[in-house]
């Protein structure tokens, strides 16, 4: 499971807190092997401290849209 | 020359003309619910909170008032020289003979004219589909980028950061500023619609404007604007001036929020929500942690039983248990020899016992010594021999005296015939 699971740091709030709530249905529903569930676990912990984190940590960025500074916007976006 | 005739009926006084006339003024449908259009001169607002002017054209004037109450509702602050339009209905002031407009409602001139045109553009748009409820799209659950389309000095760009740094501070704002009043509002706003869809990653667009009238509020209601709302491939959300008013891009928007503030709210979660859920969540995952660690532990508790059984460590202790009692038959075999050995032998030590010369003394018997040992004959002793009489709890030592045989006793006898 490894591969397809980036870093809980990068992941924003929406991403962390979907997952989370995978990892929670699939510890309720899907009975994993105890390995598997443990590392689940981990996870979901890591992902309300990220989510937790994110809140706590959270300053409104506010840019304003002028000439040329769409360079600046693209930084991080994923268009 | 005939003096003209008097009156056939008595003169009316002032008093009953004056109240006739009000009672012609006042019942006469047009004049009882009517719009006006003047200017307003002579502006007077006495404390009693009661508004006076009078509104005059190039023709004519005419004396208006406006009790407080309605005064009150007025939305626009009222000048001398503003041309408005007043509703309401024409009476009598019967004291000054004066005729007036009793005004219940004002606005400014050519919102009447506005609002028919507003009327117009909407019922175009609207056989368009612009409005059509199946456009609308649903908003983003956790906006990244937030685009804002407002005046960069409004007290509503504050208001809406003010509310999203509150509520979701997670989010960036990408701010497109735009006049939101007058004739270069329309081109403005839709510039900044169209710049901030260049902008990547953006979720959603606020356009909003705070309070004022209808007019100041009447840029969005243009038809370019509208339609650039309606093309927005992003969701977009209105916070136009206050809870009554509707424009057209209200109506064209995602969302139509009563106000800016309003709007900032619809577009974000609020953090409280969140980490009440993150709460939960923790909670649920440490519930789940735990029931499955108790589950893992009785399986494997009730594993180590079922092991334990089988492991030779118990067959070990089974042949323990088989030794000791093995053990402990021979030690209770062993115990039941030395018990009968030890009857025998009390058996015979009683026996023994009897056959004790000892045991003969207790019942009376006397055995007699002199110093040659133990006298079987009376004829052995003389007169004067020292003698030793045992007893079963002693010695007598005692001296004969005179021996007494037996008539019948013989030399011989059996030694072992002792007593008598």
């Amino acid at each position: 499971m490894t591969p397809k699971t980036p870093a809980v740091e990068k992941m924003n709030y929406e991403q962390a807190f979907a997952e989370l709530e995978r990892v929670i249905q699939a510890l309720e529903n899907d009975q994993p092997a105890l390995e598997e569930a443990l590392a689940l676990f981990e996870r979901g912990q890591a992902l309300v401290k990220r989510c937790a984190g994110l809140l706590d940590e959270a300053e409104l960025r506010v840019r304003r849209l002028g000439e040329g500074d769409f360079d600046l916007l693209t930084e991080d976006g994923e268009g | 020359m005939e003096l003209p005739l008097p009156f056939p009926a008595p003169a009316l006084t002032v008093s009953d003309l004056t109240r006739y006339l009000r009672q012609v003024l006042e019942s006469d449908a047009i004049l009882r619910d009517i719009w006006v259009a003047g200017e307003v001169s002579n502006l007077s607002r006495p404390a009693s909170g009661h508004v006076y002017f009078t509104l005059k054209d190039a023709g004519a004037a005419l004396r208006c008032v406006v009790w407080r109450m309605n005064a009150q509702r007025v939305r626009f602050n009222l000048v001398n020289g503003q041309a408005v339009e007043a509703h309401g209905y024409i009476s009598l002031y019967e004291r000054d003979g004066q005729y007036q407009l009793y005004i219940d409602a004002l606005r400014p001139a050519g919102e009447g004219w506005l609002y028919q045109e507003f009327l117009r553009l909407k019922a175009r748009l609207e056989s368009e589909g612009l409005f059509d409820p199946a456009r609308k799209r649903p908003l983003p659950a956790f906006p990244r980028r937030i685009g804002i389309v407002t005046s960069p000095t409004g007290a509503a760009l504050q208001d809406m950061l003010n509310t999203l740094r509150r509520r979701y501070p997670l989010a960036e704002v990408i701010l497109a500023p735009a006049a939101v009043q007058g004739d270069e509002a329309p081109p403005a706003i839709t510039a900044a619609l169209q710049g901030l869809l260049r902008v990547p990653g953006l979720d959603v667009i606020l356009l909003a404007r705070g309070g004022g009238s209808l007019e100041d509020l009447w840029a969005f209601n243009d038809e370019q604007v509208v339609r650039a709302v309606a093309a927005s491939p992003l969701p977009v959300v209105t916070g136009i001036g206050h809870e009554t008013d509707f424009t057209l891009c209200d109506f064209a928007a995602d969302v139509r929020a009563p106000t800016p503030t309003a709007a900032a709210e619809l577009v974000t979660p609020d953090a409280a929500d969140l980490r009440y859920q993150l709460m939960e969540c923790r909670a649920r995952l440490k519930g789940w942690m735990s029931s499955l660690l108790g589950g893992e532990r009785r399986r494997l508790t009730e594993r180590t039983n079922r092991m334990n059984l089988l492991s030779p460590q118990r067959r070990i202790q089974d042949d323990r248990q088989r030794l000791d009692q093995l053990a402990g038959r021979a030690a209770r075999s062993l115990y039941a020899t030395l018990q009968l050995r030890r009857a025998h032998l009390d058996g015979n030590q009683q026996r023994l016992a009897a056959l004790n010369p000892l045991a003969v003394l207790r019942r009376g018997y006397a055995v007699v010594y002199d110093a040659g040992g133990v006298i079987h004959s009376a004829r052995a002793v003389q007169p004067g021999d020292d003698l030793t009489v045992q007893l079963a709890d002693g010695r007598i030592q005692a001296q004969a005296q005179r021996i007494i045989p037996n008539a019948d006793s013989g030399e011989k006898h059996d030694p072992k015939n002792t007593g008598g």
